[in-house]
């Protein structure tokens, strides 16, 4: 099992928490302006990578708020947590080995 | 190709059984071939025969990074069954079926298609309306699929536990054409029978670039053992297919996770049948070597890795054990995962792609092997005529973007 450091509760058992998909995908800022492509990209089309990925996390059955991290989708290993709005952290590949 | 037949057997056994060939060729890579495809799974090997038999394109290589039938071909859990709810899963599953009943004889190699049927439990109010549901869509449809009471579900199953438990067993959908098949020798069948029509199968060559020429169309890919030209790129990557696109610059509907399996120690035909629950969360069924082959859903989230949580399984086996209290003794040997690729909609794509010449079968999420010799058979259509089989039409990649789900993740009688 994994364990997955929460930025407000600290190490947590992997079950205490819910997978939420890939981050900073954001809500289109005008909805009406989007072309049909462009909504696919943004409800359907995901990066889905070999590697880093920067995903929400939700520790449902701790304090319940949201949170995001990078992984490594490899190795399962968990590279950074940081709170929702912050940047992606800058993480070359070799910080995931 | 060495035919086998009963005659051959005994020439053979006669023999020493020294007289034996190999079942198919080891080559280096061409320089250029027709069609390329990318993947030797199941599906991957399947379209490739089909191109060779159906269309007469038989210059053609399948590029598989690791061994043929390494992937998820060798890590499921062997089911087949076309009980779909909507008109387009049905006749797509149902095309496979009717390919299953003939395979073994069509490929001269025994996949063990065991039609030993494929019982969906209900295990409350709302079960048993949707699989009613379902017998209902899929006799319009012409598959079989028949509702069974609780009492009907033991005589059938009898190791089954229907009322001591905590969610008790109020019916099952039975599909008696559903089964299972050998997973291993679907691979080496289509392989062989490919192999023998002049397609290179070229393994531990992993393709590392898609090439694109000026117009955007495709012209080969790099790989570990140099550049491989190509016209028609067919990728059949499985849950790697938003890697390998992704070098022809195409973002996928597409997320992988694993999909975790595992087998008892073998004993003696101890269970009839496949038997699925959706609702606690497992299915089972005995493979010819007397294991119990057990699975349930995905992992919680994305991963490459080929492996998953052990809670996840814990609760699997939960499951089991309350379904079939008389395997709680049996010991479990081995346990695995596979990468699944994962749809919005849990349908899979085979279809034409934004790029001219790259053409894509994935999103078979956690139910591609049911599918193997039809989703070969459409995408070997596909990619030989440049436009659908009017059974894929419907399974594009467009259809995110149109509005045209086949929204089989909240409807399907599947375990996921």
């Amino acid at each position: 099992m994994l364990i997955i450091s929460c930025p407000w509760c600290g190490e947590r058992p992997e079950i205490e928490f819910v997978y939420g998909g890939e981050a900073h995908i954001a809500r289109p800022a005008d909805p009406s302006a989007l072309s049909d492509q462009e909504w696919a990209d943004f409800l359907y089309n995901r990066t889905n990578p070999k590697g880093t990925h920067a995903e929400r996390w939700r520790h449902i059955h701790g304090c319940g708020r949201f949170f995001n991290a990078v992984r490594d989708t490899v190795s399962d290993f968990f590279v950074a947590t940081y709170k929702p709005g912050e940047p992606r952290p800058d993480l070359s590949q070799d910080d995931a080995k | 190709m060495q035919t086998f037949s009963g005659f051959n057997l005994l020439r053979r056994a006669l023999g020493g059984h020294k007289g034996w060939q190999p079942q198919w060729r080891t080559p280096e890579p061409k320089a250029e071939y027709d069609v390329i495809i990318v993947g030797a799974g199941g599906h991957g090997l399947a379209c490739a025969y089909y191109l060779a038999k159906e269309h007469g394109i038989s210059n053609v290589a399948v590029i598989e990074r690791g061994w043929l039938g390494g992937g998820n071909t060798g890590r499921n859990t062997t089911i087949v069954r076309s009980n779909y709810l909507f008109d387009e899963s049905a006749a797509l599953y149902e095309h496979a079926v009717k390919l299953w009943e003939g395979l073994s004889a069509d490929l001269n190699y025994n996949v063990m298609y065991s039609a030993r049927g494929v019982l969906m439990l209900a295990h409350n109010h709302h079960d048993v309306q949707s699989f009613k549901r379902h017998v209902h869509s899929n006799r319009l449809n012409g598959v079989d699929n028949e509702w069974l009471s609780a009492e009907e579900c033991k005589a059938f199953c009898p190791p089954l536990n229907i009322s001591s438990m905590r969610y008790p067993i109020l019916g099952g959908a039975l599909q008696r054409r559903g089964g299972t098949a050998r997973h291993d020798a679907v691979a080496w069948g289509f392989a062989r029978a490919a192999d023998s029509r002049g397609v290179d199968i070229i393994q531990n060559c992993e393709v590392t670039g898609i090439r694109r020429g000026p117009s955007g169309a495709v012209e080969g890919v790099e790989t570990s053992k140099g550049f491989i030209g190509a016209k028609k790129i067919g990728v059949s990557a499985a849950g790697h297919t938003s890697v390998v696109m992704a070098m022809a610059g195409v973002r996928m509907p597409l997320e992988s996770f694993p999909l975790q399996a595992l087998v008892s120690e073998p004993v003696k035909p101890a269970f009839p049948t496949v038997v699925m629950s959706n609702t606690i969360h497992a299915y089972i069924s005995q493979s010819d070597k007397g294991e119990m082959v057990i699975g349930a859903g995905t992992d919680a989230y994305t991963s490459y890795s080929q492996r998953g949580a052990l809670h996840i399984t814990t609760h699997t086996l939960d499951a089991i054990c309350e379904l079939v209290p008389q395997f709680r003794r049996l010991r479990m040997l081995r346990n695995w995962g596979g990468i699944v690729d994962v749809t919005p909609d849990r349908s899979p794509i085979i279809a034409k792609t934004p790029v001219p010449g790259l053409y894509v079968n994935c999103g078979w999420g956690t139910g591609g092997f049911k599918a193997t010799p039809g989703s070969g058979h459409v995408f070997a259509h596909t990619i030989a005529r440049d436009e659908p089989h009017p059974i894929n039409a419907p399974f594009t990649i467009e259809r995110f973007r149109d509005g045209f789900l086949i929204d089989e993740a909240a409807a399907a009688a599947v375990a996921h």
